[in-house]
């Protein structure tokens, strides 16, 4: 490459270099992510082993129909940003767009069906706290302890969504303001590897929280 | 010479020669600076003052210990309304305060923040880190943590449930003085440092994998940019446990209505208080907890393996010793790091088996710190020591690892443990390796590479003075804390004289709190000579020392970019006095063909 591309950083040697060090960047920024919910992922199998009737008690409470579309719906999500890339290395700018509005309407979707159901357990008195309320014969306090760990860690899954989805907003803008081509796309790469791993987060956040020892 | 013009000698030791680069304008150019080196003087600096604020807490527990009750010298005014005691719940403050800024603002920021930025991209050959504005955050997100830190001691006299911050002492608010707002500020504190900490480790990772100069191949890395890739290693994976851990204990002490249990148990009274309602359990913090903070004592202490390698081999003119199996036991101490948390934890309530398990991987800790140990003393061993400063705090550096080393196998084994738990054993082993390793490591870097940062000499009088005062200090205050563990006398009690089989260690301890104070005021001569330096100190030349590194071929100090030229690596850095070339050292960047011996033509000093 003879002439130095715009979005070359002066510490780079060259674009190649660049690229490989943003997506080096991002799997260890990811990595450091899987030990985040890692933490939270021991303490929840140390409570499952730990309480096993009660919690396959509070977990009936849990709405497996709203589960599984959101599971559906994310799952579109992942497909739809995998698109974007495609559209990005071949260089065409309105499948970029196209793609990415997709992502962002089903992850707003995926967000609306969780308000949905978070407003539902409030409404239940499932939220841990004073209000909690709990009428099976099963032990009220290892069920707090269950809607505890499922507030907090689909809380987060929830946030790194709505970080995704600013993200995918902004790079929407980027994209019709014509800043990628097939030869620099990196930004929207690095979002869809963001993107599929908030939704395999979800993968496994699904049948550990709504599907184990139901029946 | 193919990399190093000699005209642009010139301009060494001139802050202002960024050639093509525009000037950024004051704001840019120190304080929002992307430039890892002044990142990384950013952080020198910043923690420089922590040491200071960290020292003067722990003068406040020694003074108790020495002399209890009575009115402390100096700061007592401030506490007239108590007649200048510390009460009790100060104490527990005092102690707590000064591991949380010693460990989350002083020794990790220090390491990898400071000499990891500044070095890193210098050692390896690069213009610059891979992710500069990402570098600049991991600055900044310090100052929220010093900020709440400091907001802390607004609510009922600051946190006091000590740096491990334990439920139900630190869920509960109603459990102490200090268990109210000041815990939720520490937890957003210590949060804010790991966001801060990944940000870097994520940044050091990939520059060291992918910003290399030509001809630097892994094991022609030297071991300080070694150490510090398996620091970055261990801070990625074990700081997001923690930072979970942390919310999750905010999570239980949301003051309102709703808040999660994840470390209350069920039907606990405390304080007279409702019983609590959950279901959870203490004991998955200290689990999680320490499953963070046992890799973290070796983010504190690896870095400064790693430089003072480079320093010994540079001082004793003598190749490193054992170069690979060096790298060897850094990797083995870091991934055996990973499995020996529970022995923190062999009196929480642990079953006997895996308590065994944990003893066994933790004393296997002890042959890789032997291979280390034995290949510095086979470093220095036959060489030409360079008695000044920088070669003094190596020596010490060494000599109270060891110490610090060998104490910690008696804590590692369970039976001895349980006797000595809890006692000034543990505190006096935990200081001969944070602080009579690590520090003392710090003390000969800042002196080392002071010259490139600023691209002036410190003082080696007033250093040798500096480490020679804080030598006696440190082994008078912290050698006594053995005989007093053995003796029985617990840690964290303000009072441990209450106990009649404890009075007899009141002088003992007395003597202790005099050398203390004595090592604080020492560290006045650092500040000193770090100061006067930074503008009075002899000017230097890019090389100083005669060192081997890619850092000493950049000018001194090295403008934005660093390098006149991309340099070219040829051979290790550790090939001093080699028998094939008339100079005792060998640059580097110096090409096989050149003239046997030619000097670098770096200007005069």
């Amino acid at each position: 490459m003879s002439t130095t591309p715009t979005h070359l950083a002066p510490q780079f040697d060259d674009a190649e270099q660049q690229q490989l060090a943003a997506t080096l960047g991002m799997w260890a920024f990811l990595a450091t992510e899987v030990l985040f919910f890692g933490g939270m992922f021991a303490g929840y199998g140390v409570y499952r082993a730990w309480y096993p009737p009660t919690w396959a008690d509070a977990s009936r409470h849990l709405d497996l129909l709203l589960g599984t579309v959101n599971t559906a719906v994310l799952l579109t999500s992942s497909l739809t940003v995998a698109l974007a890339v495609h559209a990005a290395q071949t260089g065409s700018r309105k499948g970029v767009v196209r793609n990415l509005s997709l992502t962002i309407l089903f992850g707003a979707a995926f967000l609306g069906v969780k308000a949905y159901e978070y407003w539902h357990k409030w409404h239940e008195h499932h939220v841990p706290g004073a209000t909690f309320e709990w009428h099976e014969a099963s032990p009220s306090g290892p069920a707090e302890l269950f809607f505890s760990f499922y507030f907090v860690m689909t809380g987060f899954h929830a946030l790194h969504m709505v970080i995704g989805l600013g993200i995918l907003a902004w790079l929407i803008v980027q994209a019709r303001r014509d800043r990628f081509d097939a030869e620099y796309y990196t930004p929207v790469e690095m979002t869809g590897l963001y993107w599929h791993f908030v939704d395999i987060v979800w993968v496994f956040l699904f049948p550990l929280l709504y599907l184990i020892d139901r029946t | 010479m193919s990399t190093i013009s000699p005209t642009v000698d010139t301009h060494a030791g001139h802050g202002d020669d960024h050639g093509h680069h525009h000037d950024p304008g004051f704001v840019r150019k120190y304080l929002f600076s992307t430039d890892h080196k002044v990142i990384g003087i950013q952080f020198l600096i910043t923690t420089l003052l922590m040491l200071m604020v960290g020292g003067a807490l722990a003068l406040g527990v020694r003074w108790q210990l020495a002399f209890p009750w009575e009115s402390m010298p100096f700061f007592g005014p401030l506490f007239a309304s108590q007649g200048g005691q510390i009460s009790p719940e100060f104490y527990t403050m005092l102690f707590t305060m000064h591991a949380t800024v010693m460990i989350f603002l002083v020794i990790i920021p220090i390491l990898a923040g400071a000499f990891g930025n500044f070095l890193i991209p210098l050692m390896i050959g690069a213009d610059d880190m891979a992710f500069p504005t990402l570098n600049m955050l991991s600055y900044w997100f310090m100052w929220p943590a010093i900020l709440f830190f400091g907001l802390s001691f607004l609510f009922g006299g600051g946190p006091a449930a000590g740096w491990t911050s334990y439920p139900v002492l630190a869920a509960l608010a109603e459990a102490a003085p200090g268990s109210g707002g000041a815990q939720t500020c520490w937890l957003i504190a210590v949060t804010f440092i790991g966001v801060s900490s990944m940000m870097g480790s994520v940044n050091y990772m990939t520059t060291i994998i992918n910003m290399r100069a030509p001809g630097m191949t892994l094991f022609r890395m030297p071991l300080t940019i070694w150490s510090m890739f398996i620091t970055a290693i261990l801070q990625a994976f074990a700081l997001p446990v923690l930072t979970a851990a942390g919310f999750m204990l905010v999570f239980d002490r949301l003051p309102w209505s709703v808040h999660s249990t994840f470390f209350v148990p069920s039907g606990l009274v405390v304080n007279n208080a409702e019983p609590t309602v959950g279901g959870g359990q203490p004991l998955l913090w200290q689990h999680l907890f320490w499953f963070y903070s046992h890799p973290a004592v070796y983010i504190m202490l690896l870095p400064a393996m790693g430089m003072v390698s480079d320093m010994l081999a540079c001082m004793s003119r003598k190749p490193i010793f054992g170069y690979k199996p060096m790298v060897y036991s850094m990797a083995a101490i870091a991934g055996l790091g990973f499995i020996v948390w529970g022995h923190h934890m062999f009196t929480s309530g642990m079953n006997p088996a895996l308590g065994m398990t944990f003893m066994i991987s933790t004393i296997m800790i002890a042959l890789p710190s032997a291979v280390k140990v034995f290949n510095w003393i086979g470093t220095i061993w036959g060489g030409r020591p360079q008695f000044n400063a920088v070669f003094l705090n190596c020596v010490a550096f060494v000599s109270l690892f060891i110490v610090g080393g060998l104490s910690g196998i008696f804590m590692a084994a369970v039976p001895v443990d349980i006797y000595i738990h809890d006692t000034y054993f543990i505190v006096a082993h935990f200081h001969y390796v944070l602080f009579g390793a690590t520090l003392f490591g710090v003390f000969g870097a800042i002196q080392f590479w002071f010259p490139k940062m600023f691209g002036r000499t410190m003082s080696d009088t007033i250093g040798k003075w500096h480490f020679v005062l804080t030598f006696i200090g440190f082994n008078g205050t912290f050698f006594p804390m053995h005989l007093l563990g053995v003796a029985g006398m617990p840690r964290r009690y303000a009072d441990p004289y209450l106990h009649p089989y404890l009075e007899h260690l009141l002088p003992m301890n007395q003597l202790m709190t005099i050398s203390a104070i004595l090592m604080g005021f020492a560290q006045f001569l650092l500040l000193f000579n770090f100061l006067y330096s930074m503008r009075f100190g002899e000017k230097c030349s890019r090389n100083p020392w005669n060192a081997n590194g890619l850092e000493w071929v950049a000018p001194s100090p090295p403008p934005h970019g660093n390098f006149e030229s991309v340099p070219v690596v040829y051979r290790g850095p550790y090939e001093y006095s080699h028998p094939d070339h008339s100079d005792d050292y060998w640059l580097q960047t110096e090409p096989p063909g050149a003239q046997p011996g030619a000097k670098p033509q770096a200007a005069p000093a």
